[in-house]
Formats: structure tokens, C-alpha cells, sequence
């Protein structure tokens, strides 16, 4: 990016989020483990985008990474473009306005999340302390104001109360309060409905929806649920072993997936409205981190793998607007019987 | 210390005190009680001769009986309570408060620092810790000012090491992380944030380190190296009465008493106050 352009950024600031080759390692004693490779996507404005992938597939990883929440003897590189500025080489002073003021994040398991031995009122306090000028009056006002916009009832009372005394639903909305308290622009979303039940998983989902259109903000979530993208998402990367292996709208993406990873997990999701029919796994266990195979990550587990998967890494090639896929027989894959 | 007080607000919600709290809490504030109205409690001036009532044993009058000087050993015991109650707390309220702050952030920085820190705290428990103090007391010359410089010079490491390693624990978990993605400073994150949730042991530690502090002042007075004759300490009061032990046990078995209940005292509320905080976790 040249400066010129970098200046444009900065002045109108509608760009949002552009990640550019970050890439996370760790120096393990079973030597370098590559979390992360090469990751590139963007969030525009207001957009909900998806990032799934198994356990391991660098999605959270990811995530954290851009929070530069890395730490020893984890390593990060590349590029996180936040209105025109680095966040990967932003000074700590910088960052710490960027985190919680303008991108927040929550996490899966709000239990561990929240802090146990302070009042919500007062956690989300802390972040309007750290962020706003507002009196403690104010910040008392706008705290029950943020518990009434996540739909926590008897809010009056419940600023007083701990944790502990809030169902895992009522946690999840409490952290949610707690990361909009100044209006950020863009919510990571760390797998936040994982630890919930699947009714509250809907509200949590629906609620995150709503806030987005609310405040005009962006949201990436990170998710291992195929149905939970396709519920909330607009746009989706598909992660596997570090990599984007696939990106598209989730409309394109579930129609025609190009990458037979994708096309695995889709097929693993129980659908209703066809005849019974068996689930598809995909064979095989994603590979350890210290030790990639060469070639296509992928290959070993793959029915479409040639002789060339195994030995050239596939590049993640633009094929449409907006549409990436990182398969060397993508066309094949796509052009197979459907699977969804 | 509003973490502190946050702590405390956070534990006592809706939840019976335990017994041994109780107990312990009532020992100590009726020592507190005579140590700072001792004259209340204390029939006789501590320091008055009587040379009619020379190691009287306990009697109605006397009822601790008296000292070779005909001091009433009732009133010595009360009156010593000024002096270690004060030992119990001065000893080791500077050690608690250093060896926070300084654990807090050796546990939140790691790296050099806490290696420094574990070689540092090798060098000191190699130590027995009187003999360390001792040393200490004996280089500075003794008296009880100098004893508070001795126990704090070497006790803060303990604390220092307790609180180190829960703010390692606390600062991975992910509310840690919480925090530092809202943008909080590290001083707000440790402080406000780990700390509240770190300092359980050291707290409950302090309570007994009282008791401990309190054998130790007495057993420095015992040696002489802490409070000097003729003030009232119970370790200075064993010291006068172990030349007649055969003849008069009265001088020194009472402030043993003293010791040991007092000890108790402390003791029991650190036991209380373990329970009482480890319920939350």
C-alpha cells in the first residue's frame, strides 16, 4: 500500500479491517509450530465474517494475533490495517487506545472471562474509565443503559451482582456489555457461543446481529459451527492447518465450495428435507503444527490429491469477486456432485 | 486498599462466618482491647517495686503472683500486651505490603526479573529465619526499631514469592486477556484486576505470620535482642524468671500463656479467613 492510499484510509476511515500475511509461530520444543501462515481477509464496514475451521486450524489464533494478545514464545508478522494504521507495529500506548475503544473482543468461555471478584456494573465501568472522561455518575448511567441495549432484565440490580450470580447466557451478554461499552467499530468474537446452549446460542447470535446493525460496527467470529455462519455471516474463510484455504460470501461458499476441505465439512453437517442418508467424516486427523506435510496441507486427507498436491503448496487464487480458494483442483471440486 | 475491600465484600456475601474465625476474632480483640487500654485491666503499675512482696506466688492481691523485684506479673502480662500485639503488627505489616507490590510485579513481568527474584529467594531460605534475623538484629544493634528492619529485610521474600506465583496464574487466564484487550494499563490490570484475585495466600499467610511474629519478638526479648528490660514483654518476662523456675514458675509460665493464647488467637483467624476465602474459588 502506498502512502497516498494510506492517507485516504486514515481520513475517511471506512476501510475497516485489512490483515495482511500475519502469520503466528511458536519455537516449541518439537520445534517451530506454524499457528498461523499467510493469513490475508478483509472485514468492510458493517460486515459479519466468519472464521472456521477444526480445533487447531489457527482461527483463533488468528484472532489473537490481531489483538496482539501473542505472547512469549509466540511470534507475529505481517500486516493488521486498522484505519490506516499497523496494529502489529503500533506502539503499546497506541494500541491500548485502538483495544476497547475502537475493536473489542469476547471470548468463549465468559466464566473465565469476567473477572470474578468485581460487580459487572463496575467491569464495565473499567472500560468506560479507560476510555471516556465520564463522570462516575455518567458511567454508572451508561452502564445500565449498555445492560438494558443486551437485554439483561432487573439491570438496576444486577450491576451490583458478581459473576457468579449470572446464568452463562446472562455472562455472555454481560461480556458483550462490558466489550461495547465505547462503541467500538469492529467485534472479534472468539467463539462466543460455544459454551452455551443451543437456545441461548440463538439469542447470543441474534443479540450480536442486532448490535452490529445497531452501531454500524463489524463483527468476526470465530467458529467451529457451519450453522452458526451460516445464520450470522456475510462473508466466510475457511481455515485449515494456519491457512485460508477457501473464502467467499457464505451463500457462495455453502453453494459451491471449491476447496474439498470445505466441501468435508460441509458435508458433515446433518440437514433436514433429504432422505437419510450417512454423514460424510473426512478421513484422516488435521496435522501437527510442528510437522506439515509438504505440498498442500490438505493432501493426505484429500479424495481429489495428485501427484502435484503433494509436492507445490496451492497459492490462494482469486477465482471471482471476493472469492479465494487455495486448491490446485479447485475446479474439479466445484464442478463435483453437490454436497449441501 | 480497595481491592481489599472489594475482596472482602465479594467473600462475606450471604455466607456464616466459621467458627474458628470466631473464635480467633474474639482472642484478638480483646488483646487488641488490653493492648491499648492496658491500665484498665492492670491492678498495679507494671514497673512498681513492692519489697514487701518479693516472688510472691499468686495470691488473691497479687493474683499472677510477683517478680523478684515484687513486680505483679498480672500487670506485666497485661501491659506486654502493648508491645506484641504492636510486634505482631509492625512486623509484619511492612513485609505484607512490600512483598505484594514487589511479588505482583515480578509475577506480571517474569523474564530477568523473576529470575533474579528465585535466586534471591534461594539465598534467603537457605537461612533459617531467626538465625538470619538474629544476624541481622546483631549488625544493627538491638531494640525493637531494629528488629522491625531485620524481620521486614528478610520476611517480605515470602510474600514476595506467594504472590508472584498466583499473578502468574491469574495473568493467562482469559479475563486477563479481557483486560488487556479493553485497553487497560498494566499497572490497572495488575492492581485492580489480577491482584483482588491473587492475594488469598498472602493474606491468609499474614494471620499466621502474626502468630509467628509475635514467637519471634518474644523470643528476641528472651535473648535480649529485641524489647530491652525493663519494659513488659513477655519474652523479657520469661528472661527474668528462668533464674527462678524452681522457686517461682509463676513469673514465666503466665506470659508463656499469654504467648500461646495470643498465638492462638491469630492462628485460629488465619485458619478462619482460609476458609472463609478458599469457599469462592
Amino acid at each position: 500500500m502506498t502512502a497516498s492510499t494510506a492517507q485516504t484510509t486514515m481520513s475517511d476511515g471506512t476501510k475497516g479491517l485489512v490483515v495482511r500475511g500475519l502469520t503466528t509461530t511458536f519455537d516449541t520444543t518439537r520445534g517451530l509450530a506454524i499457528a498461523a501462515a499467510d493469513v490475508d481477509f478483509d472485514v468492510a464496514p458493517g460486515e459479519v465474517v466468519g472464521l472456521v475451521g477444526e480445533s487447531g486450524s489457527g482461527k483463533s489464533v488468528t484472532l489473537r494475533s490481531i489483538m496482539r494478545l501473542i505472547r512469549e514464545p509466540g511470534k507475529v508478522s505481517g500486516r493488521v490495517e486498522w484505519g490506516g494504521r499497523d496494529l502489529v507495529a503500533m506502539p503499546a500506548e497506541e494500541l491500548r487506545k485502538v483495544r476497547g475503544g475502537e475493536i473489542a473482543m469476547i471470548f468463549q468461555e465468559p466464566m473465565t472471562a469476567l473477572n470474578p471478584v468485581l460487580p459487572i456494573g463496575v467491569q464495565i465501568e473499567e472500560n468506560l474509565k479507560a476510555h471516556t472522561g465520564l463522570t462516575g455518575s455518567q458511567r454508572r448511567a451508561r452502564a445500565l443503559e449498555l445492560m438494558n441495549i443486551v437485554g439483561i432484565p432487573a439491570a438496576e440490580r444486577r450491576l451490583d451482582e458478581y459473576p457468579h450470580q449470572f446464568s452463562g447466557g446472562m455472562r455472555q451478554r454481560a461480556m458483550i456489555a462490558i466489550a461495547l461499552a465505547c462503541s467500538p467499530k469492529l467485534l472479534l468474537a472468539d467463539e462466543p457461543t460455544t459454551a452455551l446452549d443451543v437456545t441461548i446460542q440463538d439469542q447470543i447470535l441474534k443479540l450480536l446481529l442486532d448490535l452490529r446493525d445497531r452501531l454500524a460496527m463489524s463483527v468476526v467470529l470465530v467458529t467451529h459451527d457451519l450453522g452458526v455462519v451460516a445464520a450470522t455471516c456475510d462473508r466466510m474463510a475457511v481455515m485449515y492447518a494456519g491457512r485460508i484455504v477457501e473464502t467467499g460470501t457464505v451463500a457462495e461458499v455453502f453453494a459451491r465450495p471449491h476447496h474439498p476441505y470445505t466441501r468435508g465439512l460441509l458435508g458433515s453437517v446433518p440437514r433436514s428435507g433429504h432422505s437419510r442418508t450417512m454423514l460424510q467424516s473426512i478421513d484422516g486427523t488435521p496435522p501437527s503444527l510442528t510437522a506439515l506435510p509438504q505440498g498442500c496441507a490438505f493432501h493426505p486427507r484429500c479424495s481429489f490429491a495428485t501427484e502435484i498436491c503433494r509436492t507445490d503448496r496451492p497459492p490462494l487464487d482469486l477465482i471471482g469477486a471476493g472469492r479465494r480458494v487455495a486448491c490446485h483442483h479447485h475446479e474439479e471440486v466445484a464442478a463435483a456432485e453437490p454436497i449441501l | 486498599m480497595i481491592s481489599l475491600a472489594t475482596t472482602t465484600r465479594t467473600v462475606l456475601r450471604g455466607r456464616k462466618l466459621p467458627r474458628s474465625l470466631i473464635g480467633g476474632g474474639l482472642i484478638l480483640v480483646i488483646s487488641l482491647v488490653m493492648a491499648i487500654w492496658p491500665t484498665l485491666f492492670a491492678p498495679y503499675d507494671p514497673n512498681l517495686f513492692d519489697y514487701n512482696a518479693l516472688l510472691a506466688p499468686p495470691s488473691w492481691d497479687h493474683p499472677f503472683g510477683t517478680d523478684s523485684f515484687g513486680r505483679d506479673v498480672l500487670s506485666r502480662v497485661i501491659h506486654a500486651y502493648t508491645i506484641d500485639m504492636q510486634i505482631a503488627i509492625f512486623a509484619t505489616v511492612g513485609p505484607f505490603v512490600i512483598g505484594t507490590l514487589v511479588g505482583a510485579f515480578i509475577g506480571y513481568v517474569g523474564g530477568f526479573w523473576e529470575a533474579l527474584f528465585g535466586r534471591l529467594v534461594d539465598a534467603t531460605v537457605t537461612f533459617p529465619f531467626l538465625v538470619l534475623v538474629i544476624a541481622i538484629v546483631s549488625v544493627l544493634g538491638p531494640g525493637l526499631g531494629n528488629m522491625y528492619v531485620a524481620v521486614g529485610i528478610v520476611g517480605w521474600v515470602f510474600y514476595a514469592r506467594l504472590v508472584a506465583s498466583e499473578i502468574k496464574v491469574q495473568k493467562r487466564l482469559d479475563y486477563a486477556d479481557a483486560g488487556r484487550v479493553m485497553g487497560y494499563t498494566p499497572m490497572r490490570i495488575v492492581f485492580r484486576h489480577l491482584l483482588p484475585n491473587a492475594i488469598t495466600p498472602a493474606i491468609v499467610y499474614w494471620m499466621t505470620d502474626m502468630a509467628l511474629a509475635i514467637l519471634l519478638g518474644s523470643s528476641l526479648g528472651y535473648l535480649g535482642l529485641g524489647a530491652q528490660p525493663p519494659a513488659a514483654e513477655w519474652g523479657v518476662q520469661i528472661a527474668d524468671g528462668k533464674n527462678f523456675m524452681n522457686t517461682a514458675w509463676w513469673i514465666s509460665v503466665f506470659p508463656g500463656v499469654a504467648i500461646v493464647l495470643t498465638g492462638l488467637g491469630f492462628s485460629l483467624a488465619g485458619d478462619g479467613v482460609a476458609e472463609l476465602l478458599r469457599v469462592r474459588r
